[in-house]
């Protein structure tokens, strides 16, 4: 055991957990870009991380607080352009796991990061797609890390920027998207998989001291757990050493307390 | 052939009331000094293009230059939102602005289309997402071999393509490096491109596959040094991260944004004014 940890930590540490090593993942800046940098400093040395602004392979010794930062550049096997990276890289079918964050989600795992309320006229105009859109629908899997609750996992998207599921069951194979879709939502609270056949996201493993009240009242939906549903593994003491370590080197070398956005 | 100019004559000469324009650089080479010159000089009614408009386009829509913004992702990188580019589109100030709405792949993809004069791109994407309902100019084109339906979009082509790159011999011959974005091929999509430099030098001295801006597709070719601040420049200077965070206060409120543009940009003279106001203690204590 490993002593105090936030909700926060046990979310990062559960996202990094799911990038298996050597594989080539597709990095969103932000808590993406943390859990990826953790996996490949504690379990996955031989992960390559792919960065939208051009750097392939990227071993960044900061979290990097802009997704073009300098740090990426220096340390990337190569950096290529803008176009290259999406049309050979990405569209090319090379990358094996995408990682995204999102402003909304449903149950479908379909995402918004667009507006909230009407396009035309919204409440809320949040940044946009960026690559979220190619990456979820060619990236061969998705791992979405979000927190959770009734504003990020609605019932229903005002904007879809970038699909999950689509309507759920088979839509995504009909719509003939060339990746398989998102594989894991990672939250604050608990570990999500999409059920096998609707499709629909389902609790897989709840993370420590939380309990299944918590979940639902952080959900816009009437929220399943699957029937084998258990508890998530607490951080390890050198998951979270390294974290810690990682995110205060961050914070030194950025001049700032706080996280990346 | 490109000509050495000062970045005052450049946007005089070249920058027009209603042009289309696209400034890039990817995080990596803004050209912020440009940015603030045509807000200096006052350009209205501008067709902005860029992927990812970051605090540059923020402070030329909220000064009033933008009529139309065409862009992908537009966020302040690492501290939240672009609060002139929020107030413009949520309430239209201080005036209108009409959007079209991309994806990183579609833009870049377009922005290649221009280089290489075809109408339009071609893509794997957008299948599923709302993006055609809300812009016409994202349509599906069915492949002639395979029938395999992808989308088309327009090709960016801009009246003048601004970029900040590290630097240029004495012909203008133009040499960049680092994170590269999208720079060659919005020049290459350009009618008249302006290249701000950190340095002007006798030779380049590049290695074989280097990426050149050939002096002849570079309209002007200016000297600003840390022309790019506050992104960075490979080799020269870092990304001031706490400016990004210090504009979110001053671009939050249109008061403290209106004092900032008169006081930073439209009361000094040129970029080196402007850093030098910048580097005030006095003046910036009141932001910060």
């Amino acid at each position: 055991m490993s002593g105090h940890y936030t909700a926060d930590e046990m979310m990062t540490v559960a996202a990094a957990r799911l990038l298996r090593n050597g594989a080539v993942c597709f990095v969103g800046i932000g808590l993406p870009s943390t859990a990826a940098n953790l996996a490949r400093l504690i379990h996955a040395p031989e992960a390559v991380l792919v960065y939208e602004s051009g750097p392939i392979g990227a071993k960044p010794p900061v979290l990097p607080l802009s997704i073009g930062d300098g740090n990426l550049a220096e340390t990337a096997d190569t950096v290529v352009s803008t176009p290259e990276i999406f049309r050979y890289w990405l569209q090319g079918g090379r990358i094996d796991v995408g990682f995204l964050g999102a402003a909304q989600l449903d149950r479908f795992a379909n995402i918004n990061t667009t507006v909230v309320g009407p396009y035309q006229k919204p409440t809320v105009r949040l940044p946009g797609a960026g690559g979220a859109p190619e990456i979820s629908s060619s990236a061969k899997e998705v791992l979405i890390i979000v927190k959770q609750s009734k504003r990020t996992f609605v019932e229903r998207l005002d904007f879809i920027t970038s699909v999950g599921f689509l309507n759920g069951g088979d839509a995504r194979e009909r719509a003939r998207l060339p990746g398989k879709g998102p594989v894991a939502v990672i939250t604050d609270l608990c570990v999500l998989r999409p059920n096998d056949v609707t499709r629909e996201l389902e609790v897989r493993t709840i993370h420590p001291g939380v309990d299944r009240r918590n979940i639902e009242e952080s959900t816009s939906w009437a929220i399943r757990f699957a029937e084998d549903c258990g508890e998530t593994e607490p951080p390890a003491t050198e998951e979270l050493r390294v974290l810690r370590d990682l995110k205060m080197r961050t914070a030194v070398a950025h001049g700032d307390p706080g996280e990346a956005a | 052939m490109a000509e050495w100019t000062s970045l005052s004559e450049a946007v005089s000469a070249l920058v027009r009331d209603g042009d289309t324009i696209a400034m890039e650089g990817f995080t990596h080479l803004i050209p912020f000094a440009a940015g603030q010159e045509i807000i200096r000089q006052r350009r209205k009614s501008l067709s902005l293009i860029r992927m990812t408009p970051d605090v540059i386009y923020d402070q030329m829509i909220g000064a009033g230059c933008a009529r139309k913004l065409t862009f992908s992702w537009g966020g302040n990188p690492g501290v939240g939102s672009l609060h002139r580019f929020r107030d413009a589109v949520e309430n239209g100030w201080p005036g209108p602005l009409e959007l079209e709405e991309r994806s990183h792949s579609d833009l870049a993809n377009a922005y290649v289309a221009g280089a290489a004069n075809l109408p339009f791109a071609v893509l794997r994407g957008y299948t599923g997402s709302d993006f055609m309902q809300v812009n016409d100019r994202i349509r599906n084109i069915t492949c002639p071999f395979t029938g395999e339906v992808l989308a088309a979009t327009p090709a960016v082509r801009t009246d003048v393509t601004v970029i900040h790159a590290q630097k240029a011999d004495w012909k203008g011959n133009v040499q960049l490096w680092g994170i590269l974005g999208v720079q060659k091929e919005a020049v290459l999509a350009a009618k008249r491109a302006i290249v701000t430099v950190e340095e002007r030098v006798r030779t380049l001295d590049a290695p074989p596959n280097a990426c050149i801006l050939p002096s002849w597709v570079v309209t002007a070719v200016c000297e600003v040094p840390r022309g790019a601040t506050p992104s960075y420049a490979h080799g020269y200077y870092d990304r001031d991260n706490a400016f990004y965070r210090t504009w979110d206060r001053i671009a939050r409120v249109r008061d403290r944004f209106q004092d900032w543009i008169e006081r930073h940009i439209l009361q000094t003279r040129d970029f080196d004014e402007y850093l030098r106001v910048q580097r005030d203690p006095q003046i910036q204590a009141v932001y910060s």
